[in-house]
């Protein structure tokens, strides 16, 4: 079966016979649907085979610490930035082509040119009106550690996008105050497992609302059909610190075996036809990075979120926010 | 066999005092030993009260088509407990928690205490009850004054296997979101990879692990209850249970359903669902599912081969030669029975990732991590066929002139075939609905039927996740009759017994 793939796709590709199939191996912190779809994508492409290797993001990333120098990894693509952060602070990612780079507003990417931004996804409320109205709903995260939030939050601090949030916090108001936030929602809160629980058990009234970013939402949407969704999304507004933007993105390992193939996957992660597919398709929720291409129709336009002024940056690696979490016994 | 013990403790010594005490003396490590201790005393009381009470009415009472719910009470073993899971959990998300851990636990595992029960009432001699009964007692009182005493190594034996089996499982407590120390080991090595936190929980769950194990094999050699006469003794009498026996045989057809029922029938019913693209991490086209398959059968296969070429110089060495030697090996072989599938992957992993490296990410190294794990397993079955094996007549060989290793070729291997073959099938089971040992070790691209069930169910995808489940409750189900049509049930409950 195997072989009859490898032969469809050196068929697919212009001169399958001067350039011999080639391999990347992949570490992926992105979800696999999303991933399954670009690899497809890109070996049909260019007849590169990607060998994908998952996890989640802050796994996967001191996976690659642990390995450092024998790692067999070529390309390391998450959902968000601060676990590039981490690696390049570490002095194990090489600089990516410039010309990927300018498909995407600097912004979004690596200050040193050491990663590339792909996708965007919004931090967001999800909520049952059943169970709690709109106008119930606090003007910033941060009010959701008061008392009277009691029974009512659930949120997933064991989930990599919950730490982002957390340095936002810290970023914002010091670890103290972070801290004390972190305890407020701690005995506020309903903790599970995953953002996809969070979803799952808003929608079926097991808690009033919960903190997960809007891929999820989106995604039970799609899943369950609007009819059927029980649940909504609010957004947070004036720049509070719970419409934090966060960054996918990928990078290519300094000790990649196939550099050159790790950097025309890169290229292909910003190129148009990919960022489309990631917007129409039914598989990805996330907003596209490159400009003038429009996401899934579920989500709002970008330019309606009003984000914290928090660069990816200034974010930072996501070290001191794990610290925290373990400290307020959340992980 | 024993190198993943000493690397845990190597890394967990790493780790030095402060760090160590900081990282154990966290609340998490309170709320993880609070769930275990809860969940096992709770599934032990459950699997004993309905383990022994099946027994009872199967064994003792008049219960109808009593042969049929024999077989059916056991079939239960022939479905990996994290199907059982993925079953219950996609009927109602609400069973996530301990209440669902407690449900799957109880249903997958009762047989351990029902098969030791239900032996042991076969094999008791009905005078004690008779005598009890001519002394005015009634069956309730005769029950508990002596048919329970009488039961109690087999019940306690089984209770503690429960215990055992819910230490070192994973899937099932993952899927259903509720926290052990597995699921902790497993989050602690995502998170830390190979570092000390993950090697210091597994060394408290090694250390319950052994205890457990200690206080099975202390029940086991202490407690006898034997008849001193050799005679012949009468056949068990049978309870007439009245109008009552149609009310158990309806519990016996509920029980069923639970057990049996719930996990095929949802199955069923997921594959009858469409589905979806956007949530289902794995696809779930013929292809997908034909190429996780035969990723399974590959690694069962060279699994169960390699185990097996560990397992047989031992089991000779354990069923022909005497010793301390012998004896200590053997006893190593089962102390690592007690080391959950986790605490083995991830110590190899620890090994391979700079010292070892060529092995990193290999299928040997997967292969290897079965061997450990299954070891105890085969090494059960295959001492018992060499056992069966005469002796005399491997020395009728030696006495004809045969070297000994035509000797081995020719008399012992042939005649301890079958029970070699039985051996075989079940690590082949076993590795095929392995999941922690091929989660953390599986060469990159590798997917077996059982990560792929994973990868699905815990992002909630359940109908993806059907065909695969359905093809290895398939195999696992096929297999174990197999072998219990082939070589008797005892052949499936050798691991009940071990």
């Amino acid at each position: 079966m195997r072989v009859t793939a490898v032969f469809l796709a050196a068929g697919l590709t212009a001169s399958p016979f001067l350039a011999p199939a080639q391999t990347i191996t992949l570490y992926n912190a992105q979800h696999e649907q999303v991933v399954g779809m670009l690899t497809t994508m890109f070996t049909k492409q260019t007849g590169i085979k990607v060998q994908v290797h998952t996890g989640e993001g802050p796994d996967i990333a001191s996976q690659i610490l642990q390995e450092g120098a024998d790692s067999p990894a070529d390309v390391f693509f998450t959902e968000n930035s601060p676990e590039l952060i981490l690696l390049d602070e570490k002095g194990l990612l090489a600089p990516v082509d410039k010309s990927t780079l300018a498909k995407i507003p600097a912004k979004y990417n690596a200050a040193d040119g050491d990663w590339v931004g792909v996708l965007a996804r919004e931090n967001v409320l999800d909520f049952n009106p059943a169970l709690i109205k709109q106008t119930a709903l606090p003007a910033s995260l941060l009010d959701l550690a008061r008392p009277e939030w009691a029974g009512k939050i659930g949120f997933a601090p064991s989930d990599a996008d919950f730490l982002p949030l957390v340095s936002a916090v810290i970023k914002q108001d010091g670890k103290t105050a972070a801290l004390a936030w972190l305890n407020g929602l701690k005995a506020n809160g309903k903790i599970y497992q995953d953002d996809e629980s969070v979803v799952a058990a808003v929608a079926r009234g097991d808690v009033a609302a919960g903190i997960v970013n809007n891929y999820y939402w989106a995604r039970l949407e799609t899943d369950l059909g609007p009819a059927k969704i029980d649940s909504k999304l609010y957004h947070f507004k004036n720049a509070d610190i719970g419409g934090l933007i966060n960054i996918s993105g990928a990078a290519v390992l300094k000790t990649a075996k196939n550099p050159e193939a790790a950097q025309r996957f890169l290229a292909f992660l910003v190129s148009k036809p990919a960022q489309e597919a990631l917007g129409q398709s039914e598989v990805d929720f996330e907003y596209p990075l490159a400009p003038g291409i429009p996401p899934n129709k579920l989500l709002p336009p970008f330019k309606t979120l009003q984000p914290p002024a928090i660069s990816v940056s200034a974010l930072g690696d996501d070290q001191e926010a794990g610290a925290l979490l373990q400290q307020a016994g959340l992980i | 066999m024993l190198l993943p013990l000493g690397v845990t403790v190597l890394d967990a010594a790493g780790a030095g005092w402060a760090t160590a005490s900081a990282l154990l003396l966290r609340p998490l490590v309170g709320q993880l030993l609070a769930n275990t201790f809860l969940l096992i005393g709770c599934s032990v009381l459950c699997c004993g009260a309905i383990g022994t009470a099946a027994a009872w009415f199967v064994e003792r009472s008049d219960v109808p088509a009593s042969r049929a719910w024999a077989v059916l009470l056991v079939a239960p073993l022939a479905i990996p407990p994290f199907i059982t899971s993925y079953a219950w959990v996609s009927l109602s998300p609400a069973l996530q928690g301990f209440w669902g851990a407690l449900l799957v636990v109880t249903v997958s595992y009762y047989p351990l205490v029902y098969l030791p029960v239900a032996a042991a009432l076969r094999e008791m001699d009905p005078a004690l009850e008779e005598t009890a009964r001519s002394l005015g007692n009634n069956v309730p009182t005769v029950f508990i004054r002596v048919v329970l005493p009488q039961l109690r190594p087999a019940l306690l034996g089984g209770m503690l296997l429960v215990s055992l089996d819910v230490l070192v499982e994973f899937g099932a407590f993952a899927l259903l979101r509720f926290r052990t120390f597995t699921t902790a080991i497993y989050s602690a090595y995502r998170a830390g990879f190979s570092g000390a936190e993950p090697a210091l929980l597994s060394m408290i769950l090694l250390l319950l692990c052994i205890g457990c194990l200690c206080a099975e094999y202390f029940v086991r050699g202490k407690a006898r209850y034997g008849r001193l006469g050799r005679g012949v003794r009468r056949g068990v009498a049978r309870y007439g249970l009245g109008g009552w026996r149609w009310l158990i045989a309806a519990k016996f057809t509920g029980w069923a359903v639970l057990t049996i029922g719930v996990p095929l029938g949802m199955i069923i019913y997921w594959l009858a669902q469409p589905g979806d693209a956007a949530t289902a991490p794995v696809g779930d086209s013929l292809a997908d599912v034909a190429q996780a398959a035969w990723a399974s059968i590959y690694l069962g296969a060279l699994g169960a081969g390699l185990t097996m070429a560990l397992a047989l110089p031992l089991g000779i060495l354990a069923s022909r030669y005497r010793g301390w030697r012998v004896t200590l090996l053997e006893r190593a072989a089962y102390l690592a029975q007690s080391v959950p599938g986790i605490v083995v992957a991830l110590a190899l992993v620890s090994l391979t990732v700079h010292a070892i490296h060529p092995l990193y990410q290999s299928t040997f190294l997967l292969l290897l991590a079965y061997a450990v794990v299954f070891l105890p397993l085969a090494l059960v079955s295959v001492r018992s066929a060499l056992m069966q094996a005469q002796q005399g007549l491997e020395e009728a060989g030696r006495s004809l002139g045969l070297s000994r290793i035509a000797v081995l070729a020719r008399v012992t291997l042939p005649l301890a075939a079958p029970g070699l073959g039985a051996a075989a099938a079940l690590v082949f089971i076993a590795v095929t609905t392995e999941l922690t040992a091929t989660l953390l070790l599986a060469p990159i691209g590798t997917q077996t039927l059982a990560t792929q069930v994973w990868a699905d169910t815990s992002t909630l995808a359940f109908a993806a996740a059907a065909p695969y489940a359905a093809v290895m409750a398939i195999m696992s189900i096929a297999a174990s009759w197999l072998l219990a049509r082939r070589f008797g049930a005892a052949s499936v409950l050798v691991p009940a017994s071990v």
